[in-house]
């Protein structure tokens, strides 16, 4: 993939920086899928390094997370988790200073990262943090944000959030992100000097102003109806699979139940006395092997809410494209209104000007964002096709997981 | 022991009536002599004796006049495992072709009962009869009382909830065609009922009713006799072999309680997990109507998950009609048992307050008297019966559950194979679309 163009946004971000090198998107966030999924401590370290030119610079891998207690800014006890963040540079041949560094980082320094991106990159589709609490889980799955096994989804979430910011042909060349992999002191500081809350504040007023795009671009209009689809159908899909999850919970533990009545109807049996103990074991195993399957299940459920979360972000984004759009037109409005003639050729003179300038802009704008939306679409598919296959094989392996464990059974019940 | 399929007996020719060919098929009326020979001359003398005191106070209807078995020669039947099949096999009944029928008082099912028989009891080789539960339940009752020793097989529950099991829909029908075929079954093969002079009635009686009415005064007479027995006599101790059955017959009862409980509540989850995945699947369809590139694999995930629903109904289908049942017959067998058991121990109980009343007056009369040896006779005769019955019952278990076991890891590994076969094969799908990319 080519480097991308230069920023028309120039002037709304800080200078680019280089040691990340040259990204290849796709592939990046490729990989950075499978790490994820294998879901491997240093995965994101071993297993990334063919054909991946950015990352032969530099390898991102969120390696540990640690329970940790502290005193936030009211001097009040916290719990919270740390992510410790491993940045490797792979090939220090030419004498450069090598870049190997370990930092830690809280869920809430990532989400700052990211609300910052959000600002000062308003065309791209920012990559969505892994959830903050646990949500759409079937029910035996804990909600306890210390948990063992969220933390360590959320902590594969957060890695797949930088990789993914890495492997943007834009993102990642920002300063703010390459401090915030490299400098663990001061980085919010950092953050807070860039003035992105003030960007924030009127990025807000544009959201406002939402309402009022007279002549929106159809491109535009679809993707929003698009996102919003896609959001009601992701999240409806979510909400089905936990309940799907849970029965499916229920069908196997109470298989369990024969276990323990097989066990004891042995007792007062003669000859069919083995036959239907080692049978009870293998519904023991049946019944407990629905807890890694689900488990692994949670993995696909993941995939797909990063997708709920893209979806969000891609709302978020169209209503800012209207908002530049409302922008442009806002200032012709009031002075249609005005009553007095001369006043108003002059200014509208002044504003066909500006609105020349604007146009100018906002087409550049549009452009940019819209080369973006293409490639988080292809990203999009890509990912959720592999998502869907790794899915299919999750069912092929419990369906061969069950039809072992039931042809045990069979081989035990046929001895009596 | 499952009945042929019912079309088999649209014809009924003397070969459609089993799957399993045996030697007396062929030409019934030859070999009818051959079907009484089964029992040897002994044995039919020590069971004439011990019938002579079996029958009750009342004189009912004597058990079998031509009954050949006693205790003994069950055992003996039972040690030819591969015997209870085939060869020795004279009696054959099927239930099928179940009709309602709608009068102007009632609404009932009746069911067509089908027997071939070599044996001289049966006048004609072959019979076909119309029957409703009712008449099953009078069969029943009758051989309880005519032969209160032995272990009657269970009839299905009579009574249903209203409003939650449809009497007359098609499942409800079958499932009790298939119980009150496995009733008729059990009886032919045991080697007294099923030369019982009532069951010999029930199969071939052009009108039941007639002979039902006949019974009614006996019936009357018997319920006073049974109060009599019970009156008052108490067991000193149960031998150590009954009581062993009793223990046995809670546990088991107890058991197949739970497996029973446990089987509605995974069919109840089942269910749920059906309707879920009900709503899971069209999901997937609606996502790809959103979607270009991404709509047939998404459209694939979806039918992929409708077949694994459809497998899975099939799956909780079979276990509501094949498991269930099975496991009920067995806990009203173990409750016809227990009702056995319980007879057995008045016997006892009569046999010893007798002996205690002689010991009493043991100086007056040396000898013991006819009646209290007659009392011991039919005790000993109660226990050899009950015992007999209860190996044989033990072996029918035996089968019946690893059969019922066998089959239900069967349905769950068709159904896993089902559901395997729909995911690979939408594998290639979402492979192809991405090398094609």
């Amino acid at each position: 993939m080519e480097q991308a163009p230069p920023d028309p946004e120039r002037q709304l971000q800080p200078a680019p920086l280089e040691p990340l090198g040259c990204p290849d998107a796709g592939l990046g966030a490729a990989v950075g899928k499978e790490a994820a999924g294998a879901g491997e401590e240093d995965s994101g370290v071993d297993t990334m390094t063919h054909n991946n030119f950015w990352l032969k610079k530099i390898e991102i891998s969120v390696s540990e997370a640690e329970k940790r207690t502290g005193r936030n800014a009211m001097n009040m006890q916290e719990t919270y988790t740390a992510y410790l963040i491993e940045t490797r540079s792979v090939e220090h041949t030419d004498g450069q200073s090598v870049l190997t560094d370990s930092l830690w980082r809280r869920y809430s320094e990532f989400e700052l990262l990211r609300n910052y991106l959000l600002v000062y990159y308003p065309h791209i589709v920012v990559p969505p943090l892994p959830e903050k609490r646990a949500e759409f889980v079937w029910h035996k799955l804990s909600a306890d944000n210390m948990d063992p096994d969220f933390v360590e989804r959320r902590r594969i979430g957060l890695e797949n959030f930088l990789l993914r910011i890495a492997s943007h042909p834009i993102l990642c060349r920002d300063k703010i992100f390459y401090l915030f992999l490299t400098q663990e002191g001061n980085w919010k500081e950092t953050v807070n000097e860039t003035g992105f809350q003030l960007k924030a504040d009127s990025r807000l007023k544009a959201l406002n102003a939402t309402f009022r795009v007279k002549n929106p671009d159809k491109r535009f209009t679809d993707l929003k109806h698009y996102s919003d689809e896609l959001q009601s159908v992701i999240s409806h899909l979510l909400r089905v699979r936990a309940r799907v999850a849970d029965r499916l919970y229920g069908v196997y533990k109470v298989h369990g139940n024969y276990g323990r009545v097989f066990s004891e109807w042995s007792a007062i049996e003669k000859e069919m006395g083995d036959g239907l103990q080692s049978a009870g074991h293998h519904m023991d195993v049946y019944a407990s092997s629905i807890d890694d399957i689900l488990e692994d299940e949670e993995h696909y459920a993941d995939q797909l809410k990063e997708y709920l979360f893209y979806a969000e972000a891609l709302t978020v984004r169209t209503f800012s494209l209207k908002g530049m759009t409302t922008k442009l037109f806002g200032q012709e409005t009031p002075e249609q209104r005005e009553a007095r003639i001369k006043v108003l050729e002059e200014q509208i003179n002044e504003g066909e000007q500006q609105l020349k300038s604007k146009n100018l802009e906002g087409r550049e704008f549009v452009k940019n964002a819209w080369a973006d939306i293409e490639r988080f679409k292809e990203q999009k598919n890509r990912d959720l096709k592999e998502a869907l296959i790794s899915y299919a094989v999750m069912q092929i392996s419990m369906c061969k997981k069950g039809i072992q464990v039931w042809t045990n059974a069979k081989e035990c019940f046929s001895k009596m | 022991m499952a009945g042929g399929p019912p079309k088999a007996l649209q014809s009924t020719g003397p070969h459609s009536l089993r799957d399993m060919p045996h030697p007396l098929a062929g030409s019934s009326s030859e070999e009818a002599v051959g079907g009484d020979s089964t029992p040897s001359p002994d044995l039919l003398m020590a069971r004439s004796f011990g019938d002579k005191d079996l029958i009750l106070p009342n004189g009912g209807t004597p058990a079998g006049t031509s009954s050949p078995a006693s205790s003994s020669s069950l055992l003996n039947r039972l040690q030819l495992d591969d015997d209870i099949d085939g060869e020795t096999r004279d009696l054959f009944v099927i239930v099928d072709d179940p009709k309602k029928h709608v009068c102007t008082m009632e609404t009932y099912i009746t069911y067509r009962i089908t027997t071939k028989s070599t044996r001289v009891e049966f006048d004609l080789p072959e019979y076909s009869v119309r029957r409703r539960y009712q008449d099953f339940d009078w069969l029943r009752s009758k051989l309880e009382e005519s032969q209160p020793t032995h272990l009657i097989p269970p009839l299905p529950e009579k009574f249903v909830v209203k409003g939650v099991v449809d009497r007359f829909s098609e499942e409800f029908v079958e499932t009790r065609r298939k119980a009150l075929d496995k009733f008729l079954k059990r009886i032919t093969d045991h080697p007294v009922l099923s030369f019982n002079e009532h069951f010999n009635v029930f199969l071939t009686a052009k009108d039941l009713n007639a002979y039902k009415k006949q019974g009614i005064a006996l019936l009357t007479r018997m319920g006073e006799s049974v109060k009599h027995v019970t009156g008052g006599y108490k067991l000193r101790t149960r031998p150590l072999e009954f009581a062993a059955i009793g223990d046995y017959l809670d546990t088991f009862a107890l058991k197949l309680g739970t497996i029973d409980r446990i089987a509605q509540r995974i069919i109840k989850e089942e269910i749920e997990y059906l309707m879920e995945l009900r709503e899971y699947g069209p999901v997937y369809s609606t996502w790809s109507t959103l979607e270009g590139e991404l709509a047939e694999p998404l459209e694939g995930v979806s039918a992929c998950i409708g077949n694994c629903s459809t497998a899975l109904e099939e799956l909780t289908d079979d276990m509501t009609e094949d498991f269930l049942p099975v496991l009920r017959e067995y806990i009203l067998y173990s409750d016809s048992m227990k009702s056995v058991l319980k007879k057995r121990d008045q016997v006892q109980a009569e046999y010893e307050a007798k002996l205690e009343a002689v010991a009493l007056r043991k100086e007056d009369r040396p000898k013991v008297p006819a009646d209290v040896e007659k009392c011991q006779d039919r005790m000993e005769c109660f226990n050899a019966d009950l015992k007999a019955d209860m190996e044989r019952w033990q072996n029918n278990k035996r089968q019946d559950f690893r059969q019922l076991l066998m089959g239900m890891a069967d349905k769950n590994i068709q159904y896993y194979e089902k559901c395997l076969m729909a995911w690979e094969s939408i594998i290639p799908l979402l492979q192809e679309k991405q090398e094609a990319k």
